[in-house]
């Protein structure tokens, strides 16, 4: 009753997986160099930052881009280029923090009810229908308005918490549907015939199979998180002075001055306009990459 | 070597005159990201005016892709015909511009495709559809094009043609909708039919119908039909000539009688010994054809079907022909003599009777079960409709035994299964399963009787967690039940149960995606034994197989059933298989139970209307059989669930139904010792 073995498919020739993404989905690929790069200058700030973010020098007030300062000074002569380097810092901290809350949030809500449907779902599905209806940076304002501030080794947690609520109630969801799909799946009913757990079906048997929309969720959410950020700082209602953060950056004294120095704005726009792009795009070409629909 | 072979490659086999469409030496590729896959290889047949040709075949063996070439309807980017020549009416549609291409699709040949329910597009009404090719290639009026239509519907059997034209397709039910499509087909007059597959979807009553209804039609208007199909019944009943395709090449041509009555291809005689028969009670395990067919991104030198071949010698390393072994059959295979003479290189060892006690406790026995689903709703006034999936149904199974449960799609033999299963709860009536009543069970009794009853799934392809390994998969179970000590305990359980299904202990490495369809069915079975249960329902595990896996899949449950004494419940649409595998068959009917009888007394005596229509309705592999019988009777459709009609619910279709049957609801009696019926007619 033996079956011939050799008749399978002879493994097709297989890149290591970072090299092939690299073939499929070249501009993900570049995508993901620039956030390689801001992860990189995020992590290692003292070393590669020219200045310190906090230094004041009087002398050098509102400086032009010049060998000494390549992206200028702000109006406390603080060094542009080290803050925006240092701002990697805060809104990588703050986005991927607030995206993984979020987005897990998320997905477990959303697998909750599509796994135990009926009131369940039916509950959980009015709740997230009653946070949607809020603009998102409403949401945001109105808990971080409420909660204060909880520093946890210089993150603001309260903050992360705010950004991640509104991205609840959108992956909640998007993981419901997909999970929906997932259920009624028969090896999801061989698991209940085996009398497994909810706890056992939901982890091992739902979870990884809407891996790939959690993580093209997760990337793009950090984008919106880090834009969310940056928003919230802008209002004042996000990271405090004098810590730098790109958002922050952008108003204050740059309000008064940009006229006379317009690279106190220009480059932390510069660098949320790319980090929001970069994750952008990097999320989409991961759900191409992901999606089997997409290779031939 | 044949005798005949002295005509060496000739292929000129056909009479010029009468030849329709003449595929000459037809190659397709594809180049994929892992090669060049050669789907189809050096195919050459013809069909002649008016004639019905049926292409057979499994899965990847290049019967689609072939009949797409000669529609021009490959995919530009990948597809690429190397060589080949397809000669329709003398055009060689190869070489053909795109436009008169398109002038020639759905007017001289028209194509039917396998998914009725996909293949009509849902926003234009009927009537739309079928006029638009009238318009197209005949420049009609729409008056003209009007009554056209409506004389198509009539053609293929739709009543109320005017009234249903306005229709859209969701109106219609699936075989309905494959007649619209045949009248699409036919609207323009086309001299070639190609059907891929066109009953495959449909339920056996309703395949009869369409297929009777196509074969008419043919002969009435003089039509060419290329049936593309896996069912060899089909093949018998239908087919003038035949053509059997293997791994891209074809294996053997002929005249449909000749070829299943003296098949001279391994491959060929391999298939119709290895599938169960309807018309024949058992008479031991099914042949099989081993292993699995060869990849096509590197093809075996010489003979492609050499590996899984009991008559295998030297000579099949070297490249074989498709040489003359008689007038009007060639057969691929340079030993097409000796599988003239026999006997025959396949065994079907006899088994023996397992023990099954009639006597004892029952295992099962269901009483008076129910579930009825509310749907939405749908009705006027808002109320809540109910469809009774399973509408007071009784059985029992014995310890040992098989119980073959059957019927069309929606009669409620799925939910019978979940039922059993727990995976639903039901609305009456009681399961009673060694001596605990499952609907009162909960927790820790319930994890205990979860193991005793375990299942196996229709789709492999479904049915396996595609995130987890196969030994993952089998060991779940051993390790969430402490059925093992220890994780080495367990790898050694997976490779006993790995070695018990048939496959191999690296395969425990494997994840789903890397099995094919035989292979995961197999993990699937594994999976269920790892939990030592006593009686498995089995819901359709075949049906999605082809042909040569499916009999080494029921050999594998039965196998199993007498190594481990195992009680199956095997649900299934297929009568064959179920004639081959069950010692008692229940046979349902929109949720009701029809008959219930030993194997043998329902196949030779069938009492019941509904189960005679049923074996009448399904062909068997067999041309002088076939050939010599009537036309199908079993007309009409399967009433809506929502609105089953009162008293008997098959009274709207039965011959034999009176007033009377459209008032009583029969109840299941013994008429016969052990025979059940529930038909006031049989006495």
């Amino acid at each position: 009753m033996a079956t011939a073995a050799p008749a399978i498919a002879s493994a097709p020739r297989r890149y290591p997986a970072l090299i092939a993404f690299a073939i499929a989905q070249p501009l993900g690929a570049v995508a993901l160099l620039v956030v390689i790069a801001m992860a990189l200058a995020a992590t290692f700030a003292e070393v590669v930052a020219p200045y310190d973010p906090l230094d004041i020098d009087f002398g050098a007030m509102l400086a032009a881009p010049s060998p000494d300062h390549w992206f200028g000074t702000d109006s406390f002569g603080r060094d542009i280029l080290s803050r925006v380097i240092y701002g990697a810092r805060t809104a990588l901290a703050i986005g991927l923090l607030s995206s993984l809350m979020g987005c897990t949030l998320g997905a477990a809500l959303g697998i909750a009810s599509a796994y135990f449907g009926g009131k369940v779902d039916m509950a959980i599905q009015r709740v997230v229908d009653i946070f949607l209806a809020f603009p998102i940076i409403v949401l945001a304002l109105v808990v971080v308005a409420i909660l204060g501030r909880l520093p946890v080794l210089g993150v603001d947690m309260n903050l992360v918490l705010a950004i991640a609520v509104p991205i609840v109630p959108k992956v909640a969801r998007v993981i419901r549907s997909s999970a929906l799909t997932i259920v009624t799946m028969p090896y999801i009913d061989a698991a209940r015939t085996a009398g497994y757990s909810h706890t056992r079906i939901i982890l091992r048997h739902i979870a990884p199979n809407v891996a790939a929309p959690y993580l093209i969720l997760f990337t793009a959410f950090i984008a919106q998180a880090i834009l969310l950020e940056a928003s919230l700082s802008f209002l004042g209602l996000g990271v405090t002075e004098p810590t730098p953060a790109w958002g922050l950056m952008l108003s204050g004294s740059a309000s008064d001055f940009y006229r006379e120095a317009p690279w106190m704005i220009l480059f932390p726009g510069l660098a949320i306009s790319l980090a929001v792009f970069a994750f952008n795009l990097f999320g989409d070409a991961l759900r191409d990459y992901l999606d089997p629909k997409f290779k031939t | 070597m044949a005798p005949e072979a002295g005509a060496g490659q000739a292929l000129d086999r056909a009479d010029h005159s009468t030849a329709l469409l003449r595929v000459e030496d037809l190659s397709v590729q594809f180049a994929t990201s892992r090669g060049t896959v050669r789907a189809v290889e050096r195919l050459s047949y013809h069909v002649n005016r008016g004639e019905i040709l049926a292409i057979v075949g499994e899965s990847g063996c290049g019967k689609s892709v072939s009949s797409l070439a000669i529609m021009r309807l490959l995919p530009k980017q990948t597809a690429r015909i190397p060589n080949g020549r397809i000669l329709f009416d003398g055009v060689d549609l190869l070489t053909l511009g795109d436009e008169p291409m398109r002038a020639l699709r759905g007017r001289q040949i028209a194509m039917i495709f396998q998914e009725p329910m996909t293949s009509l597009n849902p926003v234009l009404s009927i009537g739309e559809q079928i006029m638009e090719p009238l318009f197209i290639h005949l420049a009609m009026t729409p008056a003209e094009a009007r009554a056209r239509a409506v004389e198509l519907l009539g053609l293929v059997g739709i009543t109320d043609p005017e009234r249903r034209l306005e229709q859209y397709p969701h109106q219609f039910s699936g075989g309905m909708r494959q007649r619209v499509m045949i009248a699409i087909g036919l609207a323009c007059k086309p001299k070639l039919i190609i059907a891929d597959e066109p009953t495959t979807a449909l339920d056996v009553t309703i395949q009869a119908q369409i297929l009777e209804l196509m074969q008419d039609l043919c002969r009435r208007l003089d039509i060419a039909l290329v049936v593309i199909t896996h069912n060899l019944g089909i093949v018998a009943r239908y087919a003038d000539r035949v053509q059997v395709m293997y791994a891209g090449e074809a294996v053997e041509q002929g005249v449909a009688e000749a070829v299943f009555a003296d098949p001279r291809h391994p491959y060929t005689e391999g298939l119709l010994r290895s599938i169960p028969r309807l018309d024949r009670p058992k008479a031991g395990r099914l042949a099989t054809i081993e292993g699995l067919p060869p990849n096509l991104l590197s093809p075996p030198a010489g003979c492609r079907f050499a590996a899984r071949c009991p008559y295998k010698v030297d000579a099949c390393g070297q490249e074989q022909a498709l040489l003359p072994v008689a007038a009007d059959h060639w057969s691929r295979c340079g030993r097409s003599a000796d599988l003239h003479q026999g006997p025959s290189g396949w065994l079907t060892p006899a088994i023996s009777e397992k023990p099954v006690r009639a006597d004892a406790k029952p295992m099962v026995a269901v009483t008076n079960l129910a579930k009825h689903f509310e749907v939405g709703g749908r009705l006027l006034g808002g109320g809540v409709a109910v469809v009774k999936a399973v509408d007071g149904v009784s059985f029992t199974v014995q310890p040992g035994e098989t119980l073959g449960l059957v019927g069309e799609s929606g009669c409620g033999k799925s939910t019978v299964g979940r039922l059993l299963l727990k995976l639903e709860t039901p609305t009456t009536g009681q399961i009673d399963f060694e001596g605990v009543d499952l609907a009162g069970v909960e927790d820790q009794a319930l994890r205990d009787v979860r193991r005793r009853i375990q299942v196996i799934f229709q789709d492999p392809f479904a049915s396996l967690n595609p995130r987890m390994t196969c030994g993952q998969i089998i060991a779940e179970p051993l390790l969430v039940y402490r059925l093992v000590a220890s994780r080495q305990a367990a790898r050694a359980r997976v490779a006993e149960l790995l070695g018990q299904v048939g496959l191999f202990d690296y395969m425990a490495e494997r994840y789903p995606h890397e099995l094919s369809g035989g292979q995961r069915q197999r993990v699937g079975i594994a999976r269920a034994l790892a939990m030592e249960p006593r009686f498995i329902v089995c819901d359709e595990p075949v049906s999605a197989l082809d042909v040569s896996i499916q009999g080494q899949i029921i050999n594998l449950l039965e196998d199993l059933q007498h190594r481990l004494g195992l009680t199956y419940l095997f649900i299934a649409h297929d009568l064959a298989v179920v004639r081959h595998i069950a010692d008692r068959v229940a046979v349902m009917y929109l949720g009701r139970m029809m008959e219930l009888a030993p194997r043998d007394d329902l196949y030779a005596e069938p009492l019941h209307p509904y189960t005679q229509a049923l074996l009448d309705a399904a062909p068997v592999p067999d041309p002088v059989v076939e050939k010599a019988r009537a036309a199908r009777a079993l007309g009409g459709e399967l009433p809506s669930p929502l609105r089953p009609p009162p008293g008997c619910v098959f009274s709207t279709r039965c011959a034999r139904a009176t007033d009377a049957c459209r008032q009583i609801v029969p109840t299941l009696e013994e008429k016969r010792p052990g025979h059940w019926v529930a038909c006031i007619h049989v006495t």
